[in-house]
């Protein structure tokens, strides 16, 4: 599955966000949104990232997109290293990854029509007018929204995944490698939600796409990817293939996400809730092992040392966990393989 | 204006509040009306504004066309003919102290009163509105910089501001329009700078930066047009604002001076009259009343119809 050179490759990215010192000369806190992720993005595949609000998805996003700086860590895209000596410019990296975000109607502007919606990546990348307003148009027809009946409607004339499809052609203006998808099919209704991500699929075949989904729509990002990342508290907790990870989840907090989704039989009722409370504070994250305030299995080497990822055996490719239960030398009384 | 006249001409237009409903519009192509065009629509159709840009109009295309009108001199005293009360034949209004003609002073004084109210408000619109946009856009610490020198502008009362500045640069128009201009600015920029951060933390912006276009196009195709309305709106209560203030700093003798036909310099000389005409002297107040009112409202009917969502 490893390919020599992966088309995305992220390593240790991390960003700290300051806030405001509570006292006048006190240590600076920081919420530590995104810690040390790794992964790579193999060409043509979708990588799901899982995890509760507030857990870093996002902030990862952005950050790829250099929306916001990373404090740290390195980015390579096609095995050129972005932002770095002989690499790839923000400009550069820009054509060659897009974003869609969750929120259709905050995403495009209310004064411009459609069409300059559309238009306006190509315009700012030095594509003349008259070209660029005519490939706004052939998107359109992409996305599957007639060109001249939507194209000079302006944003509140559209339904919701009217849109999200508009905010799919803005994204695939710029003819992108990768497109990362925000919760992108989040706020729509379930029907228009299935219709939206049939039409990424087939976006992705016909342009050859790679997906970077974030959702945290566990059934979404089962149907829609190869791998899966879940995230907690800014932490990468297991790197799969969705398949895997959803049949045989290894990491605890992996293992109650799952559990906690709703059964599509009636019969079956979650009786109690397998994760209780809401996630740390991640200004004040725990020791040792994020998750271990909330999991069942929690010893004392858990909260002294923090789990490196270990490669777990997996049929389907490389799998890597985070749990002191798979590391065989931790001292974890239960041992995992 | 009182916020429920706001709302109930919000209500008799029938604006949605809070978000569109995402309601399937069958709208063919060509018929599409820009956001302008729906905001005319709008004001067309509300009568309060209409009649305060008609009495506006009125005032202005006078005061541009006084010498056409065959008004008597307003320059031309008479001591013969002191204070004639309001309707005496050949002065439509009356004389005042020194028997010029009121009629003729009132709308020749437009000329220099409602250029004090609108040229100092362009000038700070411009000078203000470009900090504001670049305070709000820039962030951190250009947004600091900027913010805390106005902020400083801020700590003073605006007429108290602007009585000092005209006093320290000496009496007369163009030391008034200055000092009118720098009291705005703070308060352009501060406005600007708002509504700038607020558009800049969109996804649409976001989405814009994503697509690695520079700052400049940014701002001129995603953040100008977003911002422009609440300035415009803002700047138009200025402009009432602007013409009290002018009127005040002539009435105090430091803006327009004797014998110049200006309303607030025409209340004081007037005020010594008070008791014996008082009609002839409340004149050129009901004139700096009647100009800012209309101001204030056609601000309130603009910030109606441009709250349009689109």
């Amino acid at each position: 599955m490893d390919t020599p050179h992966p088309f995305l490759s992220v390593r240790n990215l991390r960003k700290y966000f300051p806030v405001r010192a509570q006292r006048l000369g006190g240590a600076r806190l920081m919420v530590q949104a995104v810690d040390d992720v790794s992964f790579d993005i193999t060409e043509g595949e979708t990588l799901g990232i899982v995890g509760e609000s507030g857990c870093g998805k996002s902030t990862t996003g952005r950050l790829l997109m250099h929306l916001i700086r990373p404090d740290e860590g390195e980015v390579r895209l096609c095995n050129k290293p972005v932002l770095r000596e002989g690499g790839l410019t923000l400009r550069e990296l820009r054509r060659n990854m897009q974003m869609v975000f969750q929120d259709s109607y905050a995403s495009l502007n209310p004064r411009l029509t459609v069409v300059d919606s559309i238009a306006f990546g190509p315009r700012a990348h030095g594509v003349p007018k008259d070209r660029a307003r005519e490939k706004a148009h052939e998107l359109l027809a992409l996305v599957g929204l007639e060109p001249h009946l939507f194209g000079a409607r302006y944003p509140h004339q559209l339904s919701g995944g009217q849109r999200q499809r508009v905010n799919f052609a803005r994204a695939l203006a710029l003819e992108p490698k990768l497109v990362i998808l925000d919760e992108a099919v989040s706020a729509l209704d379930k029907s228009i939600e299935a219709q939206v991500l049939n039409l990424l699929m087939e976006l992705k075949r016909d342009l050859k796409l790679t997906y970077l989904f974030i959702s945290h729509d566990l059934n979404v990002v089962q149907y829609v990817s190869d791998h899966v990342l879940v995230m907690y508290l800014g932490k990468v907790v297991e790197f799969g293939p969705v398949d895997e990870v959803y049949h045989r989840p290894r990491h605890p907090y992996t293992q109650a996400l799952l559990a906690s989704r709703p059964s599509m039989d009636p019969e079956i009722k979650i009786e109690k809730s397998p994760l209780s409370g809401d996630p740390p504070n991640p200004i004040n994250p725990p020791s040792g092992c994020r998750f271990r305030t909330r999991c069942v299995h929690a010893e004392s080497v858990c909260a002294s040392l923090e789990p490196a990822p270990v490669n777990v055996s997996s049929p389907a490719g490389r799998h890597t966990v985070a749990c002191h239960m798979w590391i065989p030398s931790s001292g974890h009384s239960r041992k995992l393989t | 204006m009182n916020p429920s006249e706001g709302a109930r001409i919000t209500v008799e237009l029938g604006v949605p509040a809070g978000p569109p409903a995402a309601v399937e519009v069958p709208v063919g192509p060509g018929v599409q009306r820009t956001y302008w065009q729906t905001v005319g629509e709008r004001l067309a159709h509300d009568p309060v504004t209409l009649a305060c840009g008609f009495i506006l109009l009125l005032m202005v295309a006078a005061a541009v066309f006084a010498p056409w009108l065959g008004l008597p001199d307003p320059y031309h005293s008479n001591s013969a003919i002191r204070l004639l009360p309001i309707g005496s034949p050949g002065h439509l209004l009356g004389t005042d102290e020194l028997g010029r003609d009121m009629l003729s002073r009132l709308i020749y004084g437009g000329r220099l009163s409602l250029a004090m109210g609108i040229i100092p408000v362009l000038n700070a619109l411009a000078v203000g509105g470009t900090l504001g946009l670049v305070a709000g856009f820039s962030g951190g610490r250009v947004n600091m910089l900027i913010m805390r020198v106005t902020d400083v502008f801020y700590a003073f009362p605006s007429i108290l501001l602007a009585v000092a500045i005209a006093g320290s640069l000496g009496a007369g128009v163009a030391n008034a329009l200055l000092a009118i201009t720098i009291v705005f600015i703070p308060q352009i920029t501060r406005v600007t700078e708002s509504v700038t951060t607020q558009i800049r933390a969109m996804d649409f912006v976001e989405a814009a930066r994503a697509s690695g276009a520079g700052a400049f196009a940014i701002i001129r195709t995603h953040i100008l047009g977003n911002v422009l309305g609440p300035v415009l709106v803002y700047a138009t209560v200025l402009v009432s604002v602007s013409i009290v203030i002018s009127a005040g700093l002539s009435f105090i003798g430091l803006g327009a001076s004797p014998p110049a036909a200006e309303w607030g310099l025409m209340l004081n000389t007037l005020r010594d009259s008070i008791f014996l005409a008082p009609a002839i002297s409340l004149l050129p107040g009901c004139m700096i009343f009647i100009a800012s009112m209309c101001f204030n409202l056609i601000s309130d009917g603009l910030r109606g119809a441009m709250d349009v969502r689109l």
